[in-house]
């Protein structure tokens, strides 16, 4: 068996607690228009990895995890190569490696999954179907499906929102988002990240066309006003 | 001695042993840094006097010199910055940043110096040196073979100590202080008397030790002349650190070595501090504003150079390291509060790159300590960092750094310095037959050529080897004539006589260029390497088709060959037998001057073009790390310390801050980042958490950034006080966590 990797981030210190082996995996069925990782969306050959040597490599990087550190998946959309990534998850706990599922819970199938994982980074796109839509081009409900499962059976979180000038950087979307929050369990972090225009020479390289086009950067100051809001 | 009866244990009072009095005498300090406090009025004048000299000297290069007195431990009267508000007295001449002219490495090199700064040396000086004193320059000039010329010249050895102080050597400055100069000199007259059987090496030896008595006595003398007699022990904090300092500052009246580096005074001092603490007659306070003003004496030494020299290692460096924290065991760190105080000067008196703080890292070292000083490298940039675990298990536990990573034993270990090999071109004389790359002329002699269209790994390893053992002899020569001349005619008398008398010696050899060597044979295995050669057949340019692994990746494929490039030299360096019985020791560091080296150093096989800078130390070439710091830091982890580069293996770390984590997670994630690192078995770390765009501004407004404090491999510097050419290096070298 074989993963379809895009890169190897060693040093991620964003992605979930303490120091973190990020992987990106390729594959995603989401299109969101702030994406920035576009070059994840299709599998490719470039580099190709089986879950041993992947798992034998992120274990060189042990003696950084420190207690709260290990890996996350990443991507694209991880649980899109879901064999690979079961593989992985199993050997990671083998190993005694801390895993983290940097996700939208856009696929099905997550179910033995979510067994071998410590943290759920869960990425929101949007809070109901046609904004969703809007953004991603699928449904909500497979994402909001995950959601449950994860509710249901005590599966620790991180909740993640972009913010887009113009599209939910609004005090009215972030006292959705904090209703919608509100009743969930097991939620150890919320975070506002600022939509930024680093992905979008990829576009151009990739001869996509960038469909946010003309949107700034999110004020990082402002969205820390949000994430006050939110929390208050 | 009253002062003797206050401290426990009894082996350090019957013979020469400082590091019994500090195991059985020091607190451990577990606690963090709230107990800290601000400078004191007296420090702020003082500093503030410094500063307005320091911003003068930086506009004029130099501040004055004094040409008529040559360089000596009591050469000078005494000198004041603010004689009212000094609580620790002592400067290098009659006045503060006054340059001392040293004619003992070189006659030469003064002129250079005093012609850049437009001086003029005094006529009887001049003639001293001119007619009736040799000097080590002269001497070893003398006996140069021409294989030495040659290499010399061509750049493939080079910053060879040849024609200034060697440096690099650590006087045991604690044990003025411990046992006072009278006893010291007792000690050595013992020593000489012992010393009967006469042969060529006894002989030498005893008239070393003859010169050591003489120095113990000018140290003395200087001392008085600041008021002070130093002939018994200090019996007070006050008294322990000036005494400390004077027999630093002998040291820096002496030489004016590279590297002057000062030992491991910081948990030494502790013990006089919290006696007096404990004893009512000093507050938290006075002792902030001792270790304030010693570190404020030890900010403003200064030696004089050449602009050249300047540009080779970067503004005006002295490489005053002290080296602080590190275990006594498994168990106990010699962490105390006085560790601390030393990091708070960096708060107290702002950034800067002199004393060279150097932080011997454990994991055993207690949490609060790591905490403060990662927090005090997010905040300085002035701190590195090197593994205690590592280092302990070959050199006990009272060893200091000189320079940047060279470890030694305390007053027991010194070293012959031996600055480096440029192993790139090495490798270049390996494809073209000996003949240098840049001038076409012959270096080393009686090498064939390649001349295949595309280069074969086997073939050019062949050469390679063949090329690196008859530069290693060359290289051996060139060291044991350097420090046969040194001792005969720049001896370093006051130093060497706060050593043991039967001493161990090292002898420190360093390669450069080792990360590009590593890729080219790495490009020559898994791509296809094709020279372009001139009308005289020197490959001056490579094609390259296809990739190969790099360097700096965790990829055993190149890594491993970095690994047998560094074994291979240094087999054949031990091959070579060493002046005094010296031990042969490796390094991998280059400070700055990895960007001379480049300059003088044609296209490599890995795709470098002609004078593209050569990474820092160990470091991986700039961009080729691709897959995140960890990995990096692997790559560099992989190389021997142990048995191999036992004198240090020097990496340097930058990272934006947003990249470290959230505000809260910074401190905590660059702990983690150390303790990896240091598990992983590497030696040394530097750490710069700074921003891209600020050294740019930095760069464009100097003068917005007055105290910039970035560190380069194994040593820090002031921003502003690089050439254009390396702040452009600096700048253009991986920021890890740049997207």
């Amino acid at each position: 068996m074989v993963g379809h990797i895009d890169s190897i981030e060693t040093l991620g210190l964003v992605d979930g607690p303490g120091i973190r082996v990020v992987v990106f995996l390729q594959g995603c069925p989401l299109r969101c228009l702030f994406c920035h990782n576009p070059e994840t969306w299709t599998l490719n050959d470039k580099f190709l990895i089986t879950p041993e040597e992947l798992v034998r490599h992120i274990y060189k990087y042990r003696n950084y995890f420190g207690t709260d550190g290990g890996v996350t998946f990443s991507g694209g959309e991880p649980l899109f190569q879901h064999d690979f990534l079961l593989e992985c998850l199993k050997l990671c706990k083998k190993m005694g490696i801390n895993t983290c599922l940097d996700t939208s819970g856009s696929c099905t199938g997550y179910e033995d999954i979510l067994k071998y994982v410590d943290l759920v980074i869960w990425d929101v796109k949007a809070l109901e179907n046609d904004a969703y839509h809007k953004m991603t081009g699928q449904d909500i409900n497979v994402s909001l499906d995950f959601l449950k499962y994860c509710q249901d059976n005590g599966v620790k979180m991180w909740i993640r929102q972009v913010i887009v000038p113009g599209i939910n950087d609004n005090v009215l979307y972030i006292n959705n988002l904090k209703e919608f929050i509100k009743p969930l369990k097991n939620i150890l972090k919320v975070e506002l990240l600022p939509y930024h225009l680093l992905g979008v020479s990829k576009y151009k390289q990739l001869g996509i066309p960038y469909r946010l086009d003309g949107v700034p950067a999110m004020d990082k100051s402002k969205c820390d006003e949000l994430y006050k809001v939110l929390m208050s | 001695m009253e002062i003797w009866d206050k401290f426990k244990g009894s082996k350090w009072k019957e013979s020469i042993d400082v590091s019994d009095f500090i195991i059985n005498n020091y607190t451990e300090y577990k606690g963090d840094e709230s107990f800290l406090v601000r400078s004191t009025e007296k420090t702020n004048k003082v500093w503030d006097r410094c500063k307005d000299l320091i911003a003068e000297e930086m506009k004029k290069g130099v501040l004055d010199v004094d040409t008529v007195n040559m360089s000596g431990i009591d050469s000078f009267a005494p000198g004041y910055i603010d004689k009212d508000n000094e609580v620790i007295v002592g400067l290098q001449t009659d006045a503060p940043l006054k340059r001392m002219i040293n004619p003992y490495g070189g006659i030469r090199m003064v002129y250079n110096e005093l012609d850049a700064y437009g001086y003029k040396l005094d006529p009887d000086v001049d003639k001293k040196f001119n007619e009736y004193r040799k000097t080590h320059n002269q001497g070893v000039f003398d006996a140069y073979t021409k294989e030495i010329r040659a290499a010399r010249s061509a750049h493939l050895l080079t910053g060879l100590p040849d024609a200034y102080g060697r440096g690099r050597i650590i006087g045991d400055y604690r044990r003025i202080a411990l046992y006072g100069i009278d006893y010291l000199i007792e000690c050595k007259k013992n020593d000489l008397d012992g010393i009967t059987d006469i042969n060529e090496s006894t002989i030498q030896l005893r008239e070393d030790v003859s010169e050591q008595i003489r120095a113990l006595d000018k140290i003395k003398s200087m001392a008085s002349k600041y008021g002070f007699d130093i002939s018994k022990p200090a019996s007070n904090a006050r008294e322990a650190v000036q005494w400390v300092y004077f027999g630093y500052l002998a040291a820096i009246k002496e030489n004016n070595g590279a590297a002057m580096s000062l030992g491991r005074t910081s948990t030494f001092l502790d013990i006089y501090i919290e006696n007096d603490i404990k004893e009512g007659v000093l507050t938290e306070e006075e002792a902030c504003e001792l270790i304030d003003q010693f570190i404020i004496k030890l900010r403003i030494a200064r030696h004089l150079r050449t602009p050249e020299y300047n540009d080779l290692f970067a503004g005006d460096p002295t490489w005053v390291t002290e080296s602080i924290g590190g275990m006594l065991d498994e168990n106990r760190s010699f962490v105390t509060k006085t560790s601390f105080r030393y990091l708070n000067t960096l708060i107290n008196l702002g950034p800067a790159p002199e004393p060279n703080m150097t932080i011997l890292w454990s994991n055993g070292l207690p949490e609060n300590f790591k905490k403060y000083c990662a927090n005090i490298s997010i905040k300085t940039d002035a701190i590195q960092y090197e593994n205690d675990d590592l280092m302990r298990s070959i050199y006990g536990n009272d060893y200091a750094i000189a320079c940047c990573v060279s470890a030694m034993q305390v007053g027991k270990q010194m070293q012959f310095f031996g600055a480096r090999c440029n192993l790139a071109k090495t490798l270049l004389y390996s494809i073209n037959g000996g003949l240098d790359e840049v001038s076409g002329k012959v270096v080393v002699a009686g090498l064939d050529k390649i001349d295949s269209e595309y280069l074969d790994y086997d073939e050019v390893m062949k050469h390679f080897e063949n090329t690196m053992s008859i530069v290693a002899k060359t290289y051996v020569d060139a060291m044991n004539i350097i420090h046969y001349m040194h001792d005969k005619y720049a001896y370093e008398a006051g130093q060497m006589a706060l050593h043991d008398t039967n001493l161990d010696r090292l002898m420190a050899f360093g390669v450069a260029g080792l990360s590009v060597v590593a890729d080219s044979l790495s490009a020559i295995k898994y791509a296809k390497v094709k020279p372009i050669r001139n009308e005289e057949g020197i490959a001056v340019d490579f094609e390259i088709d296809g990739d190969y692994p790099k360097y700096g990746n965790d990829d055993d494929r190149v890594d491993s060959l970095a690994v047998m490039i560094v074994e291979k030299f240094y087999d054949e360096l031990k091959k070579h037998k060493l002046y005094r019985g010296a031990r042969h020791t490796l390094s991998i560091l280059t400070i700055t001057s990895n960007v001379v080296y480049g300059k003088n150093t044609g296209a490599t096989p890995d795709g470098r073009k002609a004078g593209v800078p050569f990474a820092p130390g160990a470091n991986p070439m700039h961009g080729r790390d691709s897959s995140g710091a960890l990995a990096s830091l692997n790559s560099v982890a992989k190389l021997p310390y142990r048995g191999v580069c036992q004198d240090g293996i020097s990496n340097t770390f930058s990272i934006i801050p947003q990249a470290l984590g959230s505000d809260s997670d910074r401190v905590k994630n660059l702990v983690g980042i150390l303790d990896g690192y240091f598990k992983q078995g590497a030696h040394h770390l530097n750490v710069n958490v700074l921003n891209r765009e600020t050294l740019v501004d930095a760069m464009e407004n100097p003068d917005k950034y007055p105290m910039l404090t970035i560190r380069v491999s194994g040593y820090a510097v002031h921003f502003n006080r690089l050439s254009r050419e390396q702040q452009l290096e600096v700048i253009s070298r991986t920021f890890h966590g740049e997207i």
